[in-house]
């Protein structure tokens, strides 16, 4: 049991690959689209240049992947406050994942750093001063009332508090997890102070991503691209995003490591459970997304329908983002709903696969059209230079995942649960 | 299906001495009829060989059937039966639907399913089946083989002692269902003596 695993040359292959074509990207982006040039900024055009795009696509992939390797560590731990005990045999794989979110976080704060301190109104259109200045002919009313709350100072010190608090509270599980590796097995006294400790940690880290992930978070990250709008549903609905990917990522790397014949523990009763989470956040968040659409759609306020006319368009003129906003609802919610209903289907490697990269996928696409309205207008792309940025990210966290899963242990075998999780049944 | 036929009924006071004794009943080539448990044992439809439900199907089908009716009874409604202005919206107005749309998915997926279940089980009021044995309400796994002509009765009653039940003994008995309320020769509880 204590032979650990062996990364195959193709998953080095792939790595190293999706890095490299990555670099590439961002390289190209660097070079081609001048991104320390400023767009000229006429007052009342949407959309940016070449630069808004490099920041843009940048921000996109930055946080939606920083969100969903952190939603491994957030599964963790419901998981672990639940006292859950069917997850053990396959706990390395979401710690693995998580393990990402030091790499990423940092990134991510350097790109939101690089962002904000270097004044891209283009992509927070309220970083600019002068809509603050009551003598100036640009202030604005509404962006002066939020101004306490959307103000670099706060946006910098919290993004670097969150991002910090996630690494920090998250190591901490994973030590704990990896410190029962060399201590052989528990008695019960042992055992229930481990377990104590293990909630402890949980409880901080699961409150500080309720204020985080589900709420301030994604209104300074993504919603404040589009400042004077505002939705009771965004976090949530950003959560749900990320959560249901994250599951999906879970999955798909337990099934990889399953095909190697590795995590002997783990069954088709366990990637059922995954599958029901996969199937089950899909709906939760085309909950979401109908909830914030209807309420929008029904009260009719023009500051509020906004946002969607910005992406679908009117009845006359149909938007930029029209074919995109609905393949979303399609890809993430139909798709998932009818492929994951089966019993059958939620345990069928093959399946669970597929319906994981789909959802993968479309959830990307989904931070494509939250991000991109509110900076690149109808200049938006989706060509080599998105998918590029997309491919380090991924490869980073295949770099990541396989570092640590290559280091330690695929089996927890000395925490409490294992035999109920070995004899799992659902 | 239903009549009058002859069981062997054995019971059991251990789960653990249950599902060796099923397996064994099983692999000596009798038909068990069921198993009657104070409460659902986990495993024991897999042990017993039962196939897996289609209830599943069943309430998709219910459930489709209640998407179906909601959406094309309201477009009826909005769009040819009686169109109304509701705050300048179009009179197909779909996202308004949706929740009324979802609550009769649900209902029809509910209640079909509860009445599919009840009848697949045969349960309802003034349905009475034969009981084995009171005990399997409280505490008793009751194993019920039916006997076809060629079982031997005899040999039968000591295999399944020998697999460890408890109580033997063989029943004439009303395989289906009838309507009333009481067994027919049963006593009840508070007639019986020392209650």
């Amino acid at each position: 049991m204590s032979h650990n695993f062996q990364l195959p040359s193709s998953y080095k292959k792939w790595t190293w690959g999706l890095i490299v074509a990555g670099l590439l990207a961002v390289l190209y982006g660097f070079i081609m689209f001048h991104p320390f040039a400023h767009p000229a900024h006429t007052e009342g055009v949407h959309g940016g240049d070449s630069s808004t795009r490099f920041w843009a696509v940048l921000l996109q992939n930055s946080v939606y992947f920083l969100l969903i390797t952190n939603a491994a560590m957030f599964f963790i731990c419901v998981t672990t406050l639940a006292l859950g005990g069917w997850q053990v045999a396959m706990k390395r794989v979401p710690e693995a994942i998580s393990s990402v979110v030091p790499i990423l976080g940092g990134i991510t704060f350097i790109i939101l750093l690089a962002i904000v301190l270097g004044g891209r109104t283009d992509i927070y259109h309220w970083l600019d001063a002068s809509l603050y200045d009551k003598t100036s002919p640009n202030f604005d009313k509404i962006l002066n009332g939020k101004h306490g709350f959307l103000n670099p100072t706060f946006f910098i010190v919290w993004s670097g508090l969150s991002i910090f608090l996630w690494i920090w509270l998250g190591q901490k599980m994973r030590t704990l997890s990896l410190k029962t590796d060399n201590e052989g097995q528990m008695d019960l006294v042992q055992s229930k102070k481990w377990m104590d400790t293990n909630f402890t940690v949980s409880s901080f880290y699961v409150v500080f991503f309720g204020l985080t992930v589900a709420s301030t978070i994604p209104w300074f990250w993504l919603m404040s691209i589009d400042p004077h709008w505002y939705s009771t549903m965004y976090s949530w609905y950003t959560f749900a995003s990320t959560f249901v990917s994250g599951m999906a990522l879970i999955a798909i790397f337990v099934v990889y490591l399953k095909n190697r014949g590795e995590l002997e523990y783990v069954t088709e009763e366990h990637l059922h459970d995954v599958g029901k989470f996969m199937f089950a956040f899909s709906v939760f968040w085309a909950y979401l997304w109908f909830d914030q659409y209807m309420l929008i759609w029904y009260s009719n306020q023009p500051e509020e329908t906004r946002y969607f006319i910005d992406r679908i368009g009117t009845a006359e003129k149909s938007g930029p983002y029209h074919g995109i906003f609905f393949f979303n609802l399609i890809v993430n919610f139909l798709a998932p709903l009818l492929l994951l209903m089966k019993r059958g289907a939620k345990r069928n490697w093959t399946m669970v696969t597929f319906v994981g990269l789909l959802i993968i996928f479309g959830h990307w696409i989904d931070f494509f059209q939250m991000i991109m309205p509110g900076t690149m207008a109808a200049k938006a792309e989706l060509l080599p230079f998105e998918f590029g940025v997309a491919c380090l990210f991924i490869g980073i966290i295949m770099w990541g995942v396989g570092r640590y899963l290559t280091q330690h242990s695929l089996v927890q075998k000395n925490h409490p649960f294992l035999k109920e999780s070995m004899i799992h049944h659902t | 299906m239903s009549g009058i036929k002859k069981f062997v009924v054995g019971s059991f006071d251990d789960e653990a001495v249950l599902f060796p004794a099923v397996k064994n009943v099983r692999k000596a080539g009798y038909k068990i009829h069921d198993v009657y448990t104070p409460f659902p044992v986990h495993g024991l439809d897999h042990a017993l060989g039962l196939r897996e439900t289609s209830i599943h199907t069943a309430g998709f089908i219910y459930a489709i059937t209640g998407t179906t009716t909601a959406l094309s009874f309201m477009s009826w409604v909005f769009t040819k039966d009686w169109p109304l202005n509701i705050g300048g919206k179009p009179h197909f107005a779909l996202p308004a639907w949706i929740p009324i749309t979802f609550e009769l998915t649900v209902l029809f997926a509910a209640v079909g399913m509860v009445l599919t279940f009840c009848y697949l089980c045969q349960l309802s009021p003034f349905v009475k089946k034969h009981h084995f044995s009171s005990r399997a309400t409280d505490d008793h796994f009751v194993m019920v083989i039916e006997c076809t002509d060629k079982t031997n009765e005899e040999e039968l009653q000591s295999f399944l002692k020998n697999n460890g039940a408890l109580d033997v003994n063989t029943q004439i008995a009303e395989s289906g269902w009838w309507l009333g309320r009481y067994d027919r020769e049963q006593k009840l509880y508070r007639e019986e003596l020392g209650y």
